[in-house]
């Protein structure tokens, strides 16, 4: 697993990218009321604004963690965005994003990193 | 910025999991280790513990302390019985809300709860205008709200005569050792109980309430979510100055007596125009707005009569997700005319134009024991 900044997390396999939110970030953001998700096959650049979430305190964006497509998003969330609060690291993941060199992953931090920056 | 100031409960917060944020000038629990979602709900199915204490208490003494408050207010303080609370708000010159508070009436004086935000004002407009009264504010007590169906049984496991009370009774009673002035009353819609309590005194309150497996202290996060489905007003967001009473819909807090042909019609601050307007209406309205989607429609979201308007007509005061009704809530204020429930309008969410419609408030129904 990797993390960035912005406290998503992302898996690879076979160049296709999961992220998410770390359990960090949900807990910080509070109870998630609402997710809006992008549509599939939206090819998006890194930092583009992807998703609006929603917790009972404000809203937030979720930034494009890289450039890629957008080849799935995570439904059940949307229709149940208290999900996110439940299991952010696993179930509650926003979408796969399919990129072209898988190495620029090994830019962002890893667990240990995460750990550090979140203090 | 000066010092946040703390409440007697700080500590009580903190071994709660609370998490602290600055509220009008006081260092105030916005949620416990719950969250705001479990705390709404539980106060809406048991009983929720709240510290209210930034709030201003006020003691008004001396001849015709009623009499010489209508002066201030357009509500009917003269025949509001002892034992008795109302709600009232002070009214500027122009017609606007200065604040809204209650007021007790104690016997051998009045007692009123005033928002802390507007403590410094309204002690100023009080001290103005009563100069023939004594003002005390009452800086030695603590002030707490237990909320909730199960409010009533679990203060009677404390003081059983809290069970002869009703909706906005008021009585000094006798709590976990200390004197308590207890009111029926509250910000979430549900039956429930506001206590004035000595600072001293307070924790030990506190402690015995939530030591009951029925009460779970609330932050102000779910106090928000509460009263905004009971439909209540926040001052600051939903009235203020530029309000008059008949734009926030609030003409039922003005009893006949005050109003034209009444035996005390008048003489308060802006009586001409908020009198006026209870007869001849407003351009604007304050409405519950339910907007259709998911997405809560927040304070500041302007609204629009069409899906491509040009021009807002109105705009959101107050606005989130309504845990108990499972769906975004708003309240706004929009003409006259659209002011109808059932009325179609758009509000701008991100740039997009998203449908909303006038709603019956409040969101969630109200379970005063009256």
């Amino acid at each position: 697993m990797k993390y960035t900044e912005e406290h998503e997390w992302l898996e690879e396999a076979d160049g296709i990218v999961t992220v998410g939110i770390t359990a960090h970030a949900a807990e910080q953001l509070g109870d998630i009321v609402f997710v809006e998700l992008p549509e599939a096959g939206t090819t998006v650049s890194k930092d583009d604004e992807v998703v609006v979430i929603e917790s009972v305190k404000a809203a937030s964006d979720i930034l494009a963690p890289l450039d890629g497509e957008i080849v799935e998003v995570n439904d059940a969330i949307s229709d149940d965005p208290g999900k996110v609060n439940e299991d952010p690291e696993g179930d509650a993941w926003f979408f796969k994003l399919r990129i072209e060199d898988v190495s620029v992953l090994d830019d962002l931090m890893d667990e240990a990193a995460y750990k550090a920056f979140i203090g | 910025m000066g010092e946040l100031q703390r409440t007697v409960l700080y500590d009580l917060h903190k071994e709660y999991g609370a998490k602290m944020v600055p509220f009008a000038g006081w260092d105030m629990p916005v949620q416990f280790a719950s969250g705001v979602m479990k705390e709404h709900l539980h106060t809406r199915a048991e009983a929720g513990l709240f510290d209210v204490s930034h709030m201003a208490q006020v003691i008004l003494r001396g001849d015709d302390a009623a009499r010489a408050l209508e002066a201030l207010v357009p509500v009917d303080v003269i025949g509001l019985k002892p034992g008795r609370q109302r709600y009232a708000m002070f009214t500027t010159p122009e017609g606007g809300l200065l604040d809204d508070l209650m007021i007790a009436n104690k016997g051998d004086h009045l007692f009123l709860v005033l928002n802390a935000a507007r403590r410094d004002v309204d002690l100023a407009h009080l001290h103005a205008n009563l100069s023939g009264l004594e003002v005390e504010e009452i800086t030695g007590r603590a002030l707490v709200a237990l909320q909730g169906p199960k409010a009533e049984a679990v203060l009677a496991a404390l003081n059983p005569a809290v069970r002869d009370m009703r909706f906005m009774d008021v009585a000094d009673l006798e709590l976990a050792g200390a004197t308590c002035w207890v009111s029926r009353s509250g910000y979430t819609g549900e039956d429930g109980f506001e206590i004035s309590v000595p600072n001293t005194m307070a924790p030990r309150l506190a402690r015995a309430l939530l030591d009951d497996p029925r009460v779970q202290p609330i932050g102000l996060g779910a106090r928000d979510s509460l009263r905004l489905e009971a439909g209540l007003c926040l001052y600051g967001s939903d009235i203020d100055e530029t309000t008059t009473p008949a734009e926030a819909d609030l003409g039922w807090a003005i009893q006949k007596v005050r109003r034209p042909g009444g035996a005390r019609e008048g003489g308060f601050p802006g009586a001409d125009r908020i009198l006026a307007e209870l007869t001849d209406g407003t351009e604007r309205r304050r409405v519950g707005l339910a907007p259709d989607g998911r997405a809560p429609m927040r304070a500041g979201t302007q609204l629009f009569a069409d899906e491509d308007g040009a021009e807002p007509i109105g705009s959101i005061t107050s606005g989130a997700f309504g845990p108990s009704i499972e769906r975004p809530m708003s309240m706004g204020y929009v003409p006259a005319g659209m002011a109808k429930p059932g009325t179609r309008l758009f509000g701008d969410v991100r740039g997009k134009r998203l449908p909303v419609s006038v709603a019956e408030l409040p969101f969630h129904p109200h379970t005063y024991k009256r």
